[in-house]
């Protein structure tokens, strides 16, 4: 049997070839920072003259004090005295010069980084539901991370570091070129060389890593994959199988390192041939020079010297290349979110902020999802001001959506929803929902303490009113049971909590913003009757003298509410109080008739 | 270190390439080392003017010696990073295989975050001991001996004062290097934090949307990416220092070279040639005075590594079962015989007596968390019973051999688990040597058909993010296809149909009543349709079993499943309303 290929996220292409408009738009991001840049581009410039002045020191210390005879060996070693000291000043100035330069690359990277992930991330919040339901949330997390910490290498290792590999390069060819242009000719006849094989190496060892990346990937995802599914694979009887199809990827991946540890055995004994070639020139060019008379024996030594500091400039160039694809792909990536226009926003001049007087109205409202799958058809509604409505109806009738309609989380596509006459797309978004207080199907709590979860951070509420708004909600006394109060830190989700308590937290969180409207989307799973209770009685509470929006999965919840309305395929069915509705039969009465039997059904069932 | 020991056997069973290895490290320091005698040689004779060879062939013999260094440098590398390549390779191997051997409950109490990570970094970090580490020990004691023969022999003076910075850069490194390994470790844990946040944001974009609490989110990142940098900062204030220390030391053994060197050579104890010399033994002596430190941490790293792969390969697998090359065919009669089963210490079934025929279709009710996905999981031994027994055809699971037992079994579990290769590799999952004509067959019976001719290669499509995404009953059905692919004696379904819709569901029934003719059946469901022809219905109640009897026995009891029908008839006129 052939197994197929495990899932790799193939949507993520890791490289790309350059691209200015791109790398430009990359680079307006150094702009904040250009001071820095400079200075950075500055003692790059004084590290490589120092770079090059070491060996130059050490010619002056063979021609004038080592290898010359002609002076008197006390004034000799008194000149070397001098020289050494020099060579320390030197040794010294490259330490702080080559610190500093690196503190201040990396910061500017860092800064850039910062910059870069508000960015994104602020632009994340601007967006609308729609994006997030397209894109899955390990997707975009990727933008902010992995994306960005792509580019980081580029600003703190690339664009600046190519400056410094130029400038050790270009002076490295001026000193020698200086010491002596004929033996530096001859001797820069390796540097082709050097280029070509670095070139044919970093191309090869580039193609051998993306495979080693793919394989690996390929084999992590059928790990992950066969460990998630080790029932399956126990039940089947798929040991032996599955572990011939990993031993198989294994071997696949053994076998792209095996190419590349080929490639690094090759490349490092070829560069130091190349390295001996260069020596063996200085050696015989040289020589002769020094035979002639025309090369004096400190120009030698720092030629040899000078000839090692070829090779690493130039391997760094050539990686730097690869570092700019990689950011060319994740920058794309992010720009691409970055130009991704906020769907959901507010008018130019959005109306003044005013308390909510007369009614919600939905006016002949439709509403898709996508295309012409309309979840909402033709909906008019009207609740006014203290009244309390609930929407009934079964799992796909467009109650949510109702909801999410009115927080203007969603646009209408037909139709129009206004409040007191003012039409919501007139209104700034933020200051619509700040109106309304939501509580929804699935309560999502953050992780950290239950005061931030029900203050959700909001300081000027005081932390009597967090209080006040708990108990109301029947959460106070639970929290207090915890030994840490309102300190208590939630695990991940609140995985702790019960589904009532989490639902109590949601009320207190959204009565401590003490909102106008106020808007429940029941859980549907179960709770336990006495938390049920609980929930009951803080509804009650909550809900008196308040505007609201009840999605009521339990009928019991409603019977005291102003008006029911019976929602069915996105159509309103039927409308009126509890009481009225059981009267006419229709389908509430069904609704709740079924509601009693599983009442009965102590235990419940999903059904 | 004593974790390391435990790689011995990976290591023997490459001993004749570490020992190849070896032998190429030594020969490539030995190569390496004497060409710096050659320039001292050429640079002696030229300054004394009496050359005794022309200059090219002084020229050539360094050439000539770097190409036999590098062939030895070549096989060096290959030789013994490749086999610590192989190492790897076996290890994960070994790791996979034994992974297989766990049972259920090893994967429900282990975080398969906590599995990938030991599959991948911990690995990485023994492989880098077994490679690099073990080649640059070698590497560096080859070149320490012998070039410290050839300097001393030189000048042991001068050889002695100017290696005082080595042992410091060797500390340096190592000191450096844990630290650095700290502080990287802050960085991750803050990465971690930030995509944390970034996650919760992201997932709970509609509470913040709701609550208007954008701004504080932007805060609260703002606050975690400030702390990111800090942290990145702090380690490179210290990852800063790593390159202009290391290129002081040298440079200060550079400086007593040059200053002691040449006070040697002003008073004629050392040759210029010597002098030379003794600056090019310099820069091939910088890496191995490194490599000492940095292998020690590689060391650290993979012992540390080392161990939390063993306690993968330390856990025992509790299911073990005889292994029994001839068996006679199961036949397909079970009995549970007053089985308990206990959960981290929670019952979950309670003496449980349960005949079925072979043959035989019982079917199982009972609300969620009743215990019946538990009593199903029990027949394959996913999990062992805590008291009493389970028998097939007569005789006790635990003497049968696992892989006989399962191939007589066709479970579709509740989750259904597919893998992300084609259609067809899923359900001949059950059985590889499954032909075209039976696969045929299954999708029919499975009510598979219909939606293969809707998705875009038939059944050569592959499941999953990469390949079309199926709805939960597509899902299923490949789940039950897969099973039936077994051709099994017992076939058990654990609310296998859940998400299928009324009408196929029905279908599928249909269709399976002839197929489960003459073999045993346990079906889990919480619908009723799905049980009522069962030849019994067993309903249970918080692990124990409260009602038997066929359908139209129990509608009558006033009991739970007289309940549930109710209910479900009247969901089921709510259906039928438009």
């Amino acid at each position: 049997m052939s197994w197929g290929d495990p899932v790799v996220p193939d949507e993520e292409v890791l490289q790309k070839s350059l691209d200015w408009d791109l790398f430009r738009r990359l680079l307006r991001y150094l702009r904040p920072y250009r001071g820095r840049v400079i200075l950075a581009i500055g003692l790059l410039l004084v590290l490589s003259g120092l770079a090059i002045l070491g060996p130059y020191i050490l010619k002056l210390a063979i021609d004038r004090s080592i290898a010359n005879d002609s002076l008197d060996a006390s004034l000799r070693v008194s000149m070397l005295l001098k020289f050494s000291a020099f060579y320390l000043c030197v040794l010294m100035l490259e330490f702080v010069t080559r610190y500093g330069q690196m503190i201040l690359t990396t910061l500017v990277g860092q800064k850039v980084m910062y910059d870069l992930r508000m960015e994104i991330f602020s632009h994340l919040q601007k967006l609308s539901l729609t994006y997030f339901n397209r894109n899955p949330v390990g997707r975009l997390m990727t933008r902010v991370t992995g994306d960005v910490e792509v580019l980081n290498e580029l600003f703190t290792s690339g664009v600046v570091q190519i400056f410094g590999d130029l400038f050790l390069l270009g002076g490295i060819v001026a000193a020698m070129m200086l010491l002596d242009v004929k033996l530096a000719l001859v001797v820069f006849t390796v540097l082709p060389v050097i280029f070509i094989a670095t070139g044919i190496f970093r191309r090869r060892v580039r193609d051998s890593y993306r495979d080693v990346r793919t394989r690996l990937a390929k084999l992590n995802a059928f790990l992950q994959e066969s460990i998630t599914g080790m029932t399956v694979i126990h039940l089947f009887g798929a040991e032996a199988r599955s572990f011939d199809r990993f031993s198989f990827l294994n071997g696949d991946h053994r076998d792209a390192h095996l190419r590349t540890v080929f490639y690094y055995a090759v490349f490092f004994p070829v560069i130091e041939v190349i390295g001996a070639i260069a020596t063996a020139l200085i050696i015989w060019y040289g020589g002769r020079g020094v035979l002639s008379e025309t090369l004096t024996f400190g120009a030698l030594a720092a030629f040899l010297q000078y000839a090692t500091h070829f090779f690493r400039p130039i391997r760094d160039l050539s990686e730097k290349y690869n570092v700019l694809q990689s950011a060319m792909a994740s920058s794309e990536r992010i720009f691409s979110l970055l130009d991704t226009e906020p769907r959901i926003v507010g008018p130019e001049k959005a109306l003044p902020f005013q308390p909510f007087q007369n009614a919600i109205e939905f006016d002949n409202v439709s509403f898709a999802y996508r295309d012409e799958d309309w979840v909402l058809c033709d909906i008019s509604l009207t609740v006014k001001k203290g009244e309390r409505v609930a929407l009934v109806g079964a799992t796909g009738s467009g109650k949510t959506t109702m909801v999410n309609l009115l927080g203007r989380f969603y646009d209408v596509q037909k139709g129009a929803i206004r409040l007191d006459g003012i039409d919501l797309r007139d209104m700034d978004p933020h200051d619509l929902r700040r109106r309304m207080g939501t509580v929804l199907q699935d309560v999502f709590l953050f992780s950290g303490s239950v005061d931030r979860n029900i203050r959700l951070g909001d300081d000027t509420i005081s932390r009597e009113e967090m209080k006040e708004a708990a108990r109301i909600a029947n959460a106070h006394t639970f929290i207090e049971r915890f030994s840490d109060g309102y300190e208590h830190e939630l695990q991940e989700r609140g995985s702790g909590l019960s589904t009532g308590e989490k639902q109590l937290l949601a009320f207190s969180r959204a009565l401590v913003f003490n909102p106008e409207i106020f808007i429940l989307d029941e859980a549907t799973s179960n709770i336990d009757s006495e938390t049920e209770h609980l929930i009951q009685e803080a509804l009650e509470r909550i809900l008196v003298g308040r505007t609201s929006l009840v999605i009521a999965h339990r009928l019991s919840t409603i019977q005291n509410v102003d008006r029911i309305v019976v929602l069915h395929h996105g159509e309103i069915r039927e409308m009126g109080t509890h009481q009225e509705l059981l009267r006419q039969g229709g389908l509430y009465k069904r609704l709740y008739d079924l509601e009693i039997r599983s009442a009965v059904e102590s235990t419940g069932t999903d059904g | 270190m004593r974790e390391l020991l435990r790689l011995r056997p990976y290591l023997a069973r490459y001993k004749g390439s570490f020992a190849i290895g070896i032998v190429h490290v030594f020969l490539t320091n030995v190569f390496t080392l004497i060409s710096p005698l050659i320039l001292m040689r050429a640079i002696d004779e030229l300054r004394d003017g009496a050359l005794t060879r022309p200059l090219w062939v002084y020229a050539s013999i360094v050439v000539v010696l770097a190409l036999i260094q590098g062939v030895f440098r070549f096989m060096m590398r290959k030789v013994m990073i490749g086999a610590s390549r192989k190492i790897e390779f076996d290890l994960r191997n070994d790791l996979f295989s034994h992974l297989g051997s766990l049972s259920v409950a090893y994967f429900d109490r282990t975080r398969t975050g906590e599995i990938m990570a030991r599959a991948t970094n911990d690995l990485n970090a023994v492989r880098m001991f077994v490679g690099p580490a073990i080649m640059y020990v070698a590497n560096t004691f080859f070149t320490l001996v012998i070039g410290l023969t050839l300097m001393l022999r030189l000048d042991w003076q001068l050889t002695l004062l100017a290696l005082l910075p080595f042992p410091l850069l060797s500390l340096g490194v190592k000191m450096l290097g844990s630290r650095l390994h700290d502080l990287f470790q802050a960085i991750q844990e803050q990465y971690a934090t930030i995509t944390t946040h970034v996650q919760e944001n992201i997932t709970g974009i509609r509470v913040v949307k709701a609550f208007v609490r954008e701004e504080e989110q932007i805060e609260g990142f703002r606050v975690l990416n400030r702390e990111f940098i800090e942290r990145n900062m702090s380690m490179v204030r210290l990852w800063g220092l790593f390159f202009p220390i290391m290129g002081l030391l040298t440079g200060i053994a550079m400086l007593i070279v040059m200053g002691f060197g040449g006070f040697r050579v002003v008073s004629g104890n050392l040759t210029l040639g010597g002098f030379v010399a003794f600056t090019s033994y310099l820069g091939m002596l910088t890496w191995p005075a490194i490599a000492i430190g940095w292998v020690i941490n590689l060391i650290e790293r993979g012992a540390a590594s080392m161990k939390r792969i063993s306690e993968i390969l330390d856990e025992e697998p509790d299911i073990t079962a005889p292994e029994i090359a001839e068996a006679p065919p199961i036949r397909g009669g079970l009995r549970l015989d007053d089985v308990s089963f206990a959960y981290n210490g929670e019952p979950v079934l309670e003496e449980i007596d349960l005949t079925v025929g072979e043959g035989e279709t019982v079917a199982i009710v009972g609300a969620i968390g009743s215990g019946k996905s538990t009593l199903l999981r029990l027949v394959p031994r996913l999990y062992d019973v805590s008291r009493g027994e389970i028998l097939i055809d007569g005789v006790p699971l635990r003497s049968l051999s696992l892989s006989h037992l399962r191939s007589a079994i066709g479970f579709v579990p509740q989750e259904t688990f597919l893998f992300s290769m084609t259609v067809k590799e899923n359900i001949r999952f059950g059985d590889p040597s499954l032909s075209d004509e039976q696969l045929e067959e299954i999708c029919r019976l499975s009510r598979l058909t219909p939606d293969l001719d809707k998705f875009p290669e038939g059944w050569d499509t592959v499941v999953g993010e990469r390949g079309v995404l199926l709805s939960g009953g597509q899902k299923q059905r490949i789940a039950i296809a897969r099973a039936l692919a077994r051709n099994p004696r017992i076939l058990i379904l654990d609310d296998s149909l859940s998400s299928v819709d009324v009408n196929t569901e029905e279908a599928i029934l249909v269709g399976l009543r002839e197929y489960r003719r003459g073999r045993t059946t346990l079906i889990v469901s919480h619908r009723l349709s799905a049980v009522r022809d069962a030849d019994r219905i067993v309903v249970l109640e918080e692990g124990r079993i409260t009602e038997r009897g066929i359908h139209r026995e129990l509608i009558r009891n006033g009991g739970f499943y007289s309940r549930l029908y109710e209910r479900q008839k009247l969901i089921r006129e709510l259906e039928d309303l438009e």
